[in-house]
């Protein structure tokens, strides 16, 4: 029984939050040469893991410390917890070294969510670059179980090399083709690819959306997420229709520790999904 | 705990906030009331003289106060000197606040052991434990009140705060004499205590008289008082107490402008005032230190020798060092100009969004803590001055259109 | 509307352009089909012409001995290739080569800069529609120059 329970109407978990609960590694996935996918479920007793796309887990890996990671598995399937994640950090790289039945302490879901009600009835695009498309994936399987909610619904996917790629085989290159629009470019390209060079912020421009009638979400780099607000205003997408992901230090994960400000808001708790209008002002200040 | 909902200004017209008269006891019932606390249980915890400082700590008795002892501050300077009398407040307030008894500086949250496949995590129990706190000041009342909001106030709540801040019984007591740092008048949080406390007195010594004022805040201080023989207050007690009182505010040389506080630091974040600022900023972190509501924290995780025994502290941490927002790649804000605008527009300007407050008593603490006298009030000032049409040079702009230029 | 005429005249660039202007394009548009690696234009060469991406995908290119052709960016369908022709001295920058069967619609470069000499309306209408199409480009190789996903170690 997790010590977190999410209470829906307000997306924020009743509990002690500063108590890890206990989960077990089932799965441990290579996604690429740096990056993976935790596959977790609970380690006493039955797995209910509740979550609102956009929302992350504090990750704990024994005695090494603590890190927030984005949930990127299917906000439906609540039998297990799914984490993508990169190793490029203390704990991350302990948690690459993982193996299936290893123990790995979880405290969330934390944050704020990806307007996914909304955003009903209208357009989706989503950019995304590099491990920025591992928080959007719930939303996108959201969309998937909930097709008809939706219009025209376009990922638009940047990535280092074509080795940088995530979820190629299930997502960006499946055998069967989604029912949403891909458009995956990478900025370096090795010899073989076929496929776009380029920023992922140049595949805005001419993305099969209609501008007035559409939610844009974002999520990666911060300097490749101002670019690419600036071209979806270009677009015509309402700044009150776009929605950015937002990443900082965070040590608690519930507004008491500090290190995650960013202006007013605590990206724990008033993040990581903000409007862009609620952000707008500081969103250009450097060293915020 | 008292909960404050006294009407501003009760206190000087001799009723307190639950309409009781106020009252007068001598010196020497300072003791009787000490002991009466103590028989209901509680632990004392007062200022007390340590290492050429005063401090707070657990006491014994009033005899442990900081009898004599006065404190001379200014920017960067901190000296205890010897007075003329014998007061037992006769100084302002030292390097600690109350909220490390609330927010220890190191904290174990909790201890996890690994036999096998079993872990078992086990929290750390909150020592609760009643405590009375003797001769808190009314900036560090209102600083109490703000931690409140910050760690219970919220939609997670800071368990360990919660459990420590039970059961706690307040003695306030009213400044006479401010130090050179102290600008609590100007944010109306002092010098005189209206709310939040037990019991507040004022000490009032002249020629040979030497007595307190009692006020009364909660129920269980009326009791406590009931214990201890006193009078009524007169007229011409609560006269002298206002003079007090007054004195102080008139004596305060430091004052921090109000009005419009946020909207000048949010226009302000490009100003070329934190340049300057931070050419003299040492980033050592004292005035994070010494703030009486800054409330940031890390954790430090450890292992046993053996690898099957781990623990995760709290500590306290600072936004000034370089550490504090790394994030894969690096510090966020490297640099110092960065740092000191992020504390500052924190505590003034980003607080009362996160909180309904600012973030600031007046206690002066950072600038008389600071190394190089950095003092906020002469940073807002100068920030103000660069705004009006004859201060400063060069206008100030917001910036944040950074990303629109080729 | 002729067909061809349908497949480009409605695409942003042209949007709002004089009905006479619209023409003048019209007069040299012309379709070009491309097979994969067949090269679109080469660097140096005289910059007569540009392009819409009717279907496919042209990939820009810089040949460097000892690295053979460096791709540094691709232009696909719905985008316009090809900005020398309105920059002196009128020669690609780059390579362009088709990565996948591309149709083209080339419109003959030398005929339009020729009427902006009686028409500066037209040269100042035409500029305002490429000059974003330069800076996009700008801004995005100067985004691909941050190397945005890479981790500093």
């Amino acid at each position: 029984m997790s010590p977190l329970e999410l209470d829906h109407s307000t997306g924020v978990a009743t509990g002690d939050p500063m108590l890890p609960d206990w989960y077990t590694v089932e799965r441990v996935r290579r996604e690429n040469h740096d990056t993976f996918t935790l596959e977790l479920r609970a380690r006493d007793g039955e797995t209910h893991f509740a979550f609102l796309p956009g929302q992350f887990n504090m990750l704990y890996v024994f005695g090494v410390g603590e890190a927030p990671i984005s949930i990127s598995g299917n906000p439906a399937a609540t039998d297990r917890v799914v984490h993508t994640t990169r190793a490029v950090g203390t704990v991350t790289r302990a948690m690459w070294r993982f193996k299936r039945g290893d123990a790995i302490g979880v405290r969330g879901p934390f944050g704020t969510h990806w307007p996914v009600e909304q955003a009903e009835g209208r357009d989706l695009v989503l950019v995304t670059g590099g491990i920025g498309l591992a928080p959007l994936r719930p939303v996108i399987y959201h969309v998937l179980a909930h097709r008809q909610a939706y219009g025209r619904v376009v990922l638009l996917y940047g990535a280092r090399t074509p080795d940088d790629l995530l979820y190629d085989e299930e997502l960006l290159f499946p055998p069967q083709p989604l029912s949403i629009d891909v458009d995956v470019t990478v900025d370096r390209a090795v010899a073989g690819w076929r496929g776009r060079i380029g920023v992922v912020t140049s595949l805005i421009s001419r993305a099969p959306i209609h501008p007035d009638n559409a939610v844009a979400m974002l999520c990666g780099p911060e300097v490749m997420m101002r670019f690419a607000v600036q071209a979806l205003m270009t677009r015509g997408v309402p700044v009150d229709r776009i929605y950015v992901s937002l990443e900082r230090n965070m040590k608690c994960g519930v507004g008491f520790c500090g290190h995650c400000q960013y202006g007013p808001a605590f990206i724990c708790r008033d993040g990581p999904v903000f409007r862009f209008d609620a952000i707008e002002r500081f969103f250009g200040v450097r060293e915020i | 705990m008292a909960k404050g909902s006294g009407k501003k200004g009760s206190a000087m017209r001799g009723i307190g906030p639950f309409g009781r008269p106020s009252r007068v006891i001598p010196k020497e019932s300072l003791r009787n009331l000490l002991e009466v606390l103590r028989l209901r249980g509680y632990t004392l915890i007062g200022p007390t003289v340590r290492d050429q400082a005063i401090v707070y700590d657990e006491i014994s008795s009033p005899q442990e106060l900081p009898i004599g002892w006065t404190d001379r501050q200014g920017p960067g300077t901190y000296r205890l000197e010897r007075r003329e009398d014998d007061a037992f407040f006769g100084f302002v307030v030292g390097p600690q606040s109350w909220k490390k008894f609330f927010f220890p500086p190191a904290q174990r949250l909790f201890q996890i052991s690994r036999d096998g496949k079993e872990i078992h995590t086990t929290p750390d129990p909150v020592q609760t434990r009643k405590r009375a706190l003797i001769g808190v000041r009314p900036c560090e009342l209102r600083a109490l009140a703000i931690q409140d909001r910050v760690f219970t106030g919220g939609a997670y709540v800071d368990g360990s705060y919660r459990r420590l801040r039970e059961d706690v019984f307040i003695l306030a007591v009213n400044c006479g004499e401010p130090a050179a740092t102290c600008f609590c008048a100007s944010l109306d949080t002092g010098p005189q205590v209206t709310d939040g406390f037990d019991l507040a007195i004022t000490e009032v010594i002249e020629g040979t008289r030497h007595e307190f004022i009692v006020h009364v805040g909660s129920e269980l201080g009326a009791r406590v008082l009931e214990a201890v023989p006193s009078r009524e207050a007169t007229d011409a007690d609560s006269a002298t107490e206002r003079e007090i009182v007054q004195r102080a505010t008139r004596r305060m040389s430091r004052a921090l402008e109000r009005s419009q506080l946020k909207e000048l630091l949010y226009r302000n974040y490009e100003s070329p005032r934190w340049d300057q600022v931070a050419a003299r900023c040492l980033s050592c972190a004292n005035c994070t230190m010494v703030c009486p509501t800054c409330f940031c924290s890390t954790v430090e995780d450890v292992t046993d020798l053996s690898g099957d025994h781990a623990e995760r502290r709290r500590l306290w941490d600072s936004c000034f060092t370089m550490d504090f927002s790394y994030i894969v790649g690096g510090s966020v804000r490297a640099s110092t100009r960065a740092r000191y605008r992020h504390w500052l527009t924190h505590k003034l300007a980003t607080w009362q969004d996160q909180f309904g407050v600012i973030g600031c008593v007046g206690c002066g603490r950072c600038i008389t803590w600071c190394p190089v006298g950095i003092d906020l009030t002469e940073e807002v000032a100068a920030l103000r001055g660069r705004e009006s049409p004859d201060g400063g040079s060069g206008a100030i702009q917001e910036n944040h259109h950074d990303r629109t230029e080729s | 509307m002729t067909g061809l005429k349908a497949d480009w005249a409605s695409h942003p660039i042209f949007e709002g352009l004089a009905p006479d202007c619209i023409e003048i394009f019209a007069r040299t548009a012309k379709v070009e089909e491309f097979e994969p690696r067949d090269l679109i234009f080469h660097e140096g060469e005289e910059a007569d012409r540009f392009y819409l991406v009717l279907e496919g995908t042209v990939v820009i290119q810089i040949f460097v001995n000892e690295r053979g052709p460096v791709n540094i960016e691709t232009v696909g369908c719905g985008e316009v290739l090809g900005w020398s022709w309105l920059v002196e001295p009128y020669r690609w920058h780059f390579d362009a080569q088709a990565t996948v069967p591309t149709k083209l619609i080339a419109f003959n470069a030398r005929r339009v800069r020729e009427s902006f000499e009686s028409r500066p309306d037209f040269g100042f209408a035409l500029m305002k529609r490429f000059l974003p199409v330069i800076v996009q480009r700008l801004q995005a190789t100067r985004l691909q120059l941050l190397d945005v996903y890479d981790v500093p170690s």
